[in-house]
């Protein structure tokens, strides 16, 4: 049984995180991810390390949930660190071979894994306390300014949405049609290239027929329940900025000088 | 010759707190030239098990042998298997992809590594088989009417020449008269061609009335397993199952209970007539 | 008048690849229809009989090509009408998954009060009672993937009283359903027709479902072939045949005992009927007009639901 928001690995509980406006994760996430790369400085990196650690216990959810989001890029954590710590001109200072290690790829390669765990966890500390339906109304409020440039911006988070919405059936119609075509004696397991992309075919084919039908379909069913597009719609749950949410934007501002401040005296 | 399932369980999402046991200790025998009906409501087991009999699925704990052999021994050529045991699925006509229907239905004997003349020569055959119109060969499949197209995803299968033929809901989404064309079509496959095919149903209705035997599903496991007119005597147990027995069943219980001492083991319009015509006499009419 | 139609008939163009017109179908020719407000209508008609086409028609999904369609007294030929037609006559589909918009079932069920401008407090009422009307309260917080057949059509149903409409089209609704989800999605139109005198027209080819209806029309190549209480309707066997549908089992069984000389009235559509034509009735008595008590209703369709389709 799939589902989006397993996808989307939310985790349900309840916590102050989970509560806040979604706009306000949206917008702490990218300012945390932009702060990464602003301090340069040991002390600056403890800074960003203590803030991820007080969101992961306002999250309340269970540590071993969020180290998750580790194993997706733990391989490309493993290259960027080999390849910094061996390719880095600089002053050598332990050798194996042809294999050098110099201290300023000493340096990189642990701000690097630094940077990109921090960055994974954070990112994962949204993705854990918020709905997708909520970072799509999130997106939509955050990007709004953007119509008076003839942005679409409706029409997008709407489609957003329902991609999202359709995304464990189609992938359950996928598992389907690979089944069927299977037992009719399909291979998709060849390790021949040529092959495994001809052997794409009996299934991308029928997928997409049927993806159109769905949006068929759906249309006529938006249209029936009266959907024309974004003018004159209300929300059944608009967002709302609470004090709470007031007050994490400041804690937010306030990290983000001291983030700068760090870069420029440390 | 035939399959032969051996106390077979499987278990979804196994060892996680979203464990489900889809099969519980099931055994059965799939001879040749059987029809039988596999009958069981959503969630029964019945669609994990039909795919165990293909190897599709590989069973948790438990063997099944074909023709002797354990599937998923070392030497076992699954592909061979596939080609023995087919299996068409709900809405079958969702797999349909080629430029048009003889291509399409040519699809599987291409697979087994048959020529061309051959897979041409197999498709050919199953098409006469699903009685689908010779003008439609070079059409579309997409282009097909419902009923058409099931059928071309149908003869797609039977194109691999199967020993067994298991056909999941073949009349799902179809009105009454596709329905009865699908059916009477299966039926006729079962004369000429001499395969066993296992018709999964929720309908007693359309199963009481082609199949020589009845296998009930519930809750993962085998309950019943035996000639429908012993199967339907059980038809509490059925109700409880979310089952029902055939509509004739019941009225022929129901004319019983009003006194009428006719035997409730009719299946169908005709054998009801002659039963209750044959009580003439204990009517009030 | 809840709906009438006029003389309709629909032409569906066939186009070419260049866009030019390849040729026509007509999809109904020459239909003459009323249904009275609070009324339970079904119709019934093989596949290509045209019922699916007339239904789009009742909610100005497609437009005539010559004659007229009035819901609630507007005409749907009238751009001006368009979304007060859609919201007075809502629609339930054939496919459960693909009207679902939303990720969660209370927000689904908002989506026509959200179109609609509807205050966002009168939203949260709106989808309680509809949720509670069809059964589904407990589910609202939940996902539609975790949902049956049976619980996403009831949804679905929940999201179009929840623009509160005077009449409900439903095209084909329990035709993917197992014979659970279908007895779960008629009892769910049938109540709201009988407790909040909702017009429910059910468009189907499983006559069990018509059983309890008002009045049935039967479609055939795009027109009415057949109009007039259950009753009258299905004791035509021989007519339901020709126009390639069912029969009930029992009323097959009455047909073929009428055929071999037993004097039994022409139509009986239960078992009950039967067992009381051939043995006699029993004390308690039942109307032999219809419509049936609750209790028969369901008998019936338990003994009709899982007859015919698989």
């Amino acid at each position: 049984m799939f589902d989006s928001i397993t996808l989307g690995q939310y985790y349900q509980t309840d916590s102050v995180l989970h509560r806040l406006d979604p706009r306000v994760k949206l917008v702490g996430t990218f300012t945390y991810l932009i702060s990464l790369f602003i301090v340069d400085s040991f002390v600056g990196y403890i800074l960003a390390a203590l803030f991820l650690a007080a969101m992961i216990m306002l999250s309340n959810v269970p540590f071993r949930y969020i180290i998750r989001g580790m194993k997706a890029i733990i391989f490309l954590l493993l290259i960027t660190v080999v390849f910094n710590l061996f390719l880095t001109p600089g002053e050598v200072i332990w050798q194996l071979g042809f294999l050098k290690m110099t201290r300023e790829g000493l340096t990189f390669a642990v701000k690097m894994a630094v940077r990109l765990s921090l960055l994974i966890l954070g990112s994962s500390i949204m993705t854990l306390t918020t709905t997708p339906t909520q970072l799509t109304d999130a997106l939509e409020s955050l990007l709004r300014p953007l119509k008076k440039v003839h942005v679409p911006v409706h029409e997008i988070a709407m489609m957003m949405s329902i991609a999202l919405r359709f995304i464990p059936i189609l992938m359950e119609e996928t598992d389907k049609i690979m089944k069927a075509q299977i037992a009719r004696g399909a291979d998709f397991e060849s390790k021949n290239l040529i092959k495994k992309i001809k052997s794409m075919v009996p299934l991308l084919v029928p997928l997409f027929i049927s993806a159109f039908r769905r949006a068929n379909d759906l249309a006529m069913a938006m249209e029936a329940r009266c959907y024309r597009g974004g003018e004159g719609r209300t929300k059944m749950k608009p967002l709302v900025y609470q004090n709470r949410d007031r007050i994490a934007y400041l804690i937010l501002l306030a990290f983000f000088v001291v983030c700068i401040l760090t870069r420029i005296y440390f | 010759m035939g399959i032969k399932v051996d106390d077979i369980s499987f278990l979804y999402e196994r060892g996680t707190a979203m464990q489900v046991t889809a099969l519980d200790h099931v055994s059965a025998e799939i001879p040749d030239n059987q029809f039988i009906g596999l009958i069981g409501h959503t969630g029964s087991g019945k669609s994990t098990f039909v795919q165990t009999l293909n190897g599709l699925l590989k069973p948790t704990t438990g063997h099944i042998y074909y023709n002797g052999e354990d599937i998923d021994g070392e030497k076992f050529d699954k592909k061979k298997l596939r080609s023995d045991v087919g299996l068409v699925f709900q809405y079958p006509e969702h797999q349909l992809f080629e430029v048009d229907v003889i291509t399409d239905v040519m699809f599987g004997p291409r697979n087994l590594g048959l020529s061309e003349a051959e897979a041409k020569k197999r498709a050919l055959e199953a098409l006469e088989s699903v009685h689908m119109p010779k003008d439609l060969y070079k059409s579309s499949p997409f282009d097909l009417s419902g009923g058409q197209k099931r059928r071309a995803a149908i003869a797609g299968v039977l194109a691999m020449r199967p020993k067994i033929l298991i056909l999941d809901e073949p009349t799902a989404g179809l009105d009454p008269k596709g329905r009865d064309e699908i059916l009477g079509m299966i039926a006729g496959m079962k004369r000429d061609l001499n395969m066993t095919i296992i018709l999964v149903s929720h309908s007693m209705d359309d199963v009481a009335r082609y199949v020589d035997r009845i296998m009930v599903m519930g809750g993962g496991k085998l309950l019943y397993d035996d000639v429908p007119v012993k199967v339907f005597r059980h038809v509490k147990e059925l109700e409880e199952l979310g089952l029902a027995a055939p509509q004739i069943t019941y009225i022929m219980k129901l004319l019983k209970e009003r006194g009428l001492d006719v035997s409730t083991d009719a299946l169908n319009v005709k054998e009801a007539a002659a039963e209750i015509m044959a009580h003439r006499r204990e009517l009030h009419v | 008048m809840m709906i009438k139609i006029e003389k309709l008939i629909h032409d569906y163009i066939k186009r070419d690849d260049e866009g030019n017109v390849a040729g026509t179908f007509r999809a109904i020719s020459g239909v003459d229809l009323n249904v009275e407000a609070g009324q339970f209508i079904a119709i019934l008609g093989h596949n290509g009989s045209g019922k699916s086409t007339l239904a789009k028609h009742l909610n100005a999904l497609l437009f005539p090509t010559e004659g007229a369609v009035w819901v609630d007294g507007l005409n749907t030929k009238d751009e001006k009408n368009l979304w007060e037609i859609r919201r007075e006559a809502g629609m339930v589909f054939q496919n459960p998954d693909n009207q679902i918009i939303a990720q969660v079932v209370e927000e689904d069920v908002g989506f026509g009060p959200e179109n609609m401008g509807v205050p966002t407090e009168e939203i949260w009422t709106r989808v309680e009672e509809s949720l509670k009307a069809v059964g589904m309260l407990e589910h609202r917080k939940k996902s539609p993937n975790r949902l049956s057949g049976g619980q996403k059509q009831r949804v679905s149903i929940a999201g179009v009283i929840a623009m509160e409409p005077k009449c409900i089209i439903l095209d084909e609704p329990t035709a993917m359903l197992d014979p659970n989800g279908r007895k779960e999605v008629i009892n769910a139109a049938m109540k709201l027709n009988r407790t909040k005198g909702i017009t429910v027209i059910l468009i189907t080819h499983y006559m069990e479902e018509a059983i309890n209806a008002d009045q049935i029309f039967v479609m055939d190549k795009g027109k009415v072939a057949m109009q007039g209480s259950p009753r009258e309707i299905f004791a035509q066997v021989d007519r339901m045949k020709e126009l390639q549908l069912d029969v009930p089992q029992v009323t097959l069984l009455a047909y073929e005992l009428r055929k071999q000389g037993l004097n039994i009235p022409v139509s009986i559509l239960t078992k009950e009927e039967l067992a009381a034509a051939l043995m006699g009735e029993e004390q308690a008595q039942e109307s032999t007009s219809a419509p049936e008590t609750e209790e028969n209703v369901e008998s019936t369709e338990k003994e009709e639901a899982d007859g015919d389709q698989g």
